[in-house]
C-alpha cells in the first residue's frame, strides 16, 4: 500500500472545539490509518485536557471543558502533541488491525434490492453476492444514528447512486449498499440505500457492553450464510 | 446510587406539549453515534438545580411551550425556572425562579408561556432515573435515555421517582437580569417604533454571535457579508436537532464534504443556503459546509426563540468568545450566584 504522508490543519469548531484535518480530504485507508494514528496520539489527552474525540473520514473532532481550558490555552499542547511524532509510513501501516465477521443472509426475501441491483450492474445475485462478501471493509465513521458504521470501500461493479427516494422504512439488520459504501443499519429507520440482505447480529445494542461489535478503525468482512443459519444466530425478519 | 424511594413520586398527570427528562447532557459516546442530548437553556436548567439545593448538572423536566401538571406524592421541594409562564399550586398563582414547598396529593400546573419556549422543573434531591450511557438525557430520535431508558417523552400517569427526601433549601430568588438572561427579545417590543426601541434598547432580533471555523474559508467576502448584514427569520421547521432559518441565501464555493464531526451551534448551509443552526439533539456527523458554530449563550436563547423571530448573526473571535463565557460565569452563572451571594437580589426567607 502506498500511503503518501497527509498534512494536518487545526481549524476551530466552536467554543470548546478543534476540528484536526488531514489533507487532502479523501477517503482512502491510507487516511483512515493516519485518523486512527493521529487519534491514539491524542487519547492520552482525554480526561485531563480533552472531553472528547470524535473521528471520521478524513477529520477528528477534538472537544475540551471550556471551563478549564481555551483555544489560546490548548494550541500549543496540540500541536506539540501532533507535530513531535510525524506519523511514519511504518505507523501508519500498523494500525487497524482487528477484524470483525458479520454473517449476512443474502436474498431477495431479505433484500429487497438484490434482485434490482444484480439487474442494473448486469450481473447474477450470485455474483453480487460474491463480490460484496469477496473483500473486506474498512469501518471508516461511525454516526447518522447510534451504531450506524460507513464502510468502505465497496467494490467499483456494485457502486449505485441512492434511491431516488427513500423508503420510510428499512428493518434493523439490514446490509445496504450506496455509492462506494456499504453499511448494516443498527434500527429500523427510513433509508435511501440498496438492500441486499440482513445481518443477524445487532450493530448498537444498549444492553451489551461494548454496545457495537466495531468501531471505527477496524476491518469488517460480510460472510454469507443461509435463512436458517441467520436464524440460529439469533435473527428475525 | 442511594437506593430511591418509590413511594416518593412525582406524577405526570398531563404531560403537556413536550416534557423531557435531561441531565447535562451524553458526553464521550459520540464514537458511538450519540448525541449530546441535554437542557437546550443550560442557564435556565442550571438554575432550577440551584434554587433546590442540587448538583448543579441534576436530572430535571424540559418542559416544552405549555401544559405540564404534575402532583407529588410526598412532600418535596420544587423550581421551576426559564420562559415566562403562569405558574399554578393548586390552582392559586406562584413565582418561577424560587424554591416552592409541595405537600403529597399538591398539583402544580406550567402554563402556557407568553416569553420563551423552554421552562425547568427541578425537585430537591433530585429524580432516581436509571442513567444509559452516563446519562438520563432524553434522545427521542436515538431511542435513548429517559424514565423508561427507550427515549420516550414522559406521558400521563408517568411516576419519577424522587431521589431523596426533600430538603428545603435556603437560597433567595435571582435578579431579573438573570431570570431573563436566555430569554429572546419581548415581543412587546416589535411594537415599539425604531425610535422607541433605540432609546430604550429594547431589540425584536436576537443576536447570535458566531466563531469562524469549519469552511468559513470556502465562503466568499461577498457571502460572508449577506450572511452577517442581513436578519434571518426563524422558520417552523424547528426541534431539538437545530433551528432552520430562512432569509438571504448563502452560497458556497464547496463540492461535496466528507461527512465530520458537529459541534453544538454549528451553523451549516445546505445547497438551499438556508442556515441551519445544530442543537443538541444533532447528527454526530455531517457533510454541508459549516461557516462556524454559535456561541453556547446565545444557542440557548436561540432555543427559546419561536418561529417568525429575527436572528442576526454577528462575528466573534476566539478571545472574544472567551471573554463572553468569562464574563457569564462571573455575572449570571448559579454557581458564581453561590459564590458570590451579595449580587443576590435580597429576598424574604422561604
Amino acid at each position: 500500500m502506498a500511503i503518501t504522508q497527509p498534512q494536518l490543519r487545526l481549524e476551530l469548531a466552536g467554543e470548546n472545539a478543534f476540528i484536526l484535518y488531514l489533507e487532502p480530504q479523501q477517503i482512502s485507508p491510507a487516511t483512515a490509518a493516519a485518523v486512527q494514528y493521529y487519534c491514539s496520539l491524542l487519547t492520552p489527552l482525554l480526561g485531563q485536557h480533552l472531553t472528547e474525540l470524535l473521528p471520521s473520514y478524513a477529520s477528528v473532532l477534538v472537544q475540551f471543558n471550556p471551563l478549564t481550558h481555551s483555544h489560546l490555552s490548548l494550541l500549543p499542547l496540540l500541536n506539540q502533541v501532533l507535530q513531535a511524532k510525524a506519523a511514519s509510513a511504518g505507523q501508519l501501516a500498523q494500525q487497524s488491525s482487528k477484524i470483525v465477521e458479520l454473517p449476512v443472509w443474502y436474498s431477495a426475501q431479505s433484500g429487497a434490492d438484490l434482485l434490482s441491483v444484480a439487474k442494473a450492474k448486469n450481473l447474477t445475485p450470485d455474483e453480487v453476492i460474491q463480490l460484496h462478501s469477496s473483500q473486506s471493509y474498512q469501518v471508516y465513521a461511525i454516526g447518522f444514528a447510534p451504531g450506524f458504521a460507513y464502510l468502505g470501500e465497496l467494490p467499483a461493479e456494485l457502486a449505485m447512486p441512492r434511491l431516488s427516494s427513500p423508503r420510510a422504512k428499512v428493518p434493523a439488520g439490514a446490509v445496504a449498499i450506496a455509492d462506494r459504501q456499504t453499511a448494516v443499519y443498527p434500527a429500523a429507520s427510513p433509508g435511501g440505500w440498496h438492500l441486499l440482505g440482513l445481518c443477524p447480529i445487532r450493530m448498537f445494542n444498549p444492553q451489551q457492553q461494548p454496545a457495537m461489535p466495531v468501531a471505527v478503525g477496524d476491518q469488517v468482512r460480510f460472510i454469507p450464510v443461509s435463512e436458517r443459519e441467520f436464524q440460529l444466530l439469533g435473527g428475525a425478519l | 446510587m442511594t437506593q430511591p424511594n418509590h413511594s416518593a413520586c412525582l406524577k405526570i398527570i398531563s404531560p403537556g406539549t413536550l416534557s423531557l427528562l435531561q441531565d447535562a447532557g451524553r458526553f464521550g459516546m459520540t464514537a458511538l453515534g450519540l448525541t449530546q442530548g441535554g437542557p437546550l437553556d443550560v442557564h435556565s436548567f442550571a438554575w432550577a438545580n440551584a434554587l433546590v439545593g442540587n448538583p448543579l448538572h441534576s436530572t430535571v423536566i424540559e418542559h416544552s411551550i405549555g401544559g405540564l401538571i404534575v402532583q407529588a406524592t410526598a412532600d418535596c421541594t420544587v423550581a421551576v425556572t426559564g420562559a415566562v409562564l403562569p405558574l399554578l399550586l393548586n390552582g392559586k398563582a406562584v413565582a418561577c425562579w424560587q424554591a416552592i414547598r409541595l405537600k403529597a396529593g399538591d398539583e402544580l400546573e406550567l402554563g402556557y408561556m407568553t416569553q420563551g419556549l423552554r421552562a425547568y422543573l427541578a425537585v430537591s434531591g433530585g429524580f432516581a432515573v436509571a442513567l444509559q450511557f452516563g446519562s438520563s438525557a432524553t434522545v427521542m430520535r436515538e431511542g435513548v435515555g429517559g424514565l423508561h431508558q427507550d427515549g420516550s417523552k414522559l406521558a400521563a400517569g408517568d411516576q419519577i421517582p424522587l431521589a431523596g427526601q426533600a430538603i428545603l433549601p435556603a437560597l433567595t430568588t435571582p435578579d431579573p437580569q438573570v431570570q431573563q438572561f436566555s430569554l429572546p427579545p419581548l415581543a412587546s417590543a416589535a411594537a415599539l417604533t425604531k425610535a422607541e426601541q433605540k432609546q430604550s434598547g429594547a431589540s425584536t432580533v436576537l443576536s447570535l454571535r458566531l466563531l469562524e471555523g469549519y469552511q468559513h474559508h470556502l465562503f466568499s467576502a461577498v457571502e460572508r457579508a449577506r450572511f452577517y448584514l442581513n436578519p434571518y427569520q426563524v422558520s417552523t421547521n424547528c426541534d431539538r436537532m437545530g433551528y432552520k432559518l430562512s432569509g438571504s441565501a448563502i452560497s458556497c464555493s464547496s463540492r461535496a464534504l466528507l461527512s465530520e464531526g458537529i459541534s453544538l451551534g454549528a451553523v451549516q448551509i445546505p445547497p438551499d443556503g438556508q442556515p441551519i443552526v445544530l442543537l443538541n439533539d444533532r447528527q454526530t456527523l455531517g457533510g454541508y459546509p459549516k461557516i462556524g458554530t454559535v456561541l453556547s449563550l446565545d444557542c440557548w436563547r436561540l432555543a427559546q426563540t419561536p418561529p417568525g423571530s429575527l436572528v442576526q448573526f454577528s462575528p466573534l473571535d476566539s478571545y472574544q468568545v472567551h471573554n463572553a463565557l468569562a464574563l457569564y460565569r462571573a455575572g449570571f452563572s448559579p454557581a458564581a450566584k453561590a459564590a458570590h451571594p451579595q449580587h443576590a437580589a435580597t429576598q424574604e426567607p422561604l
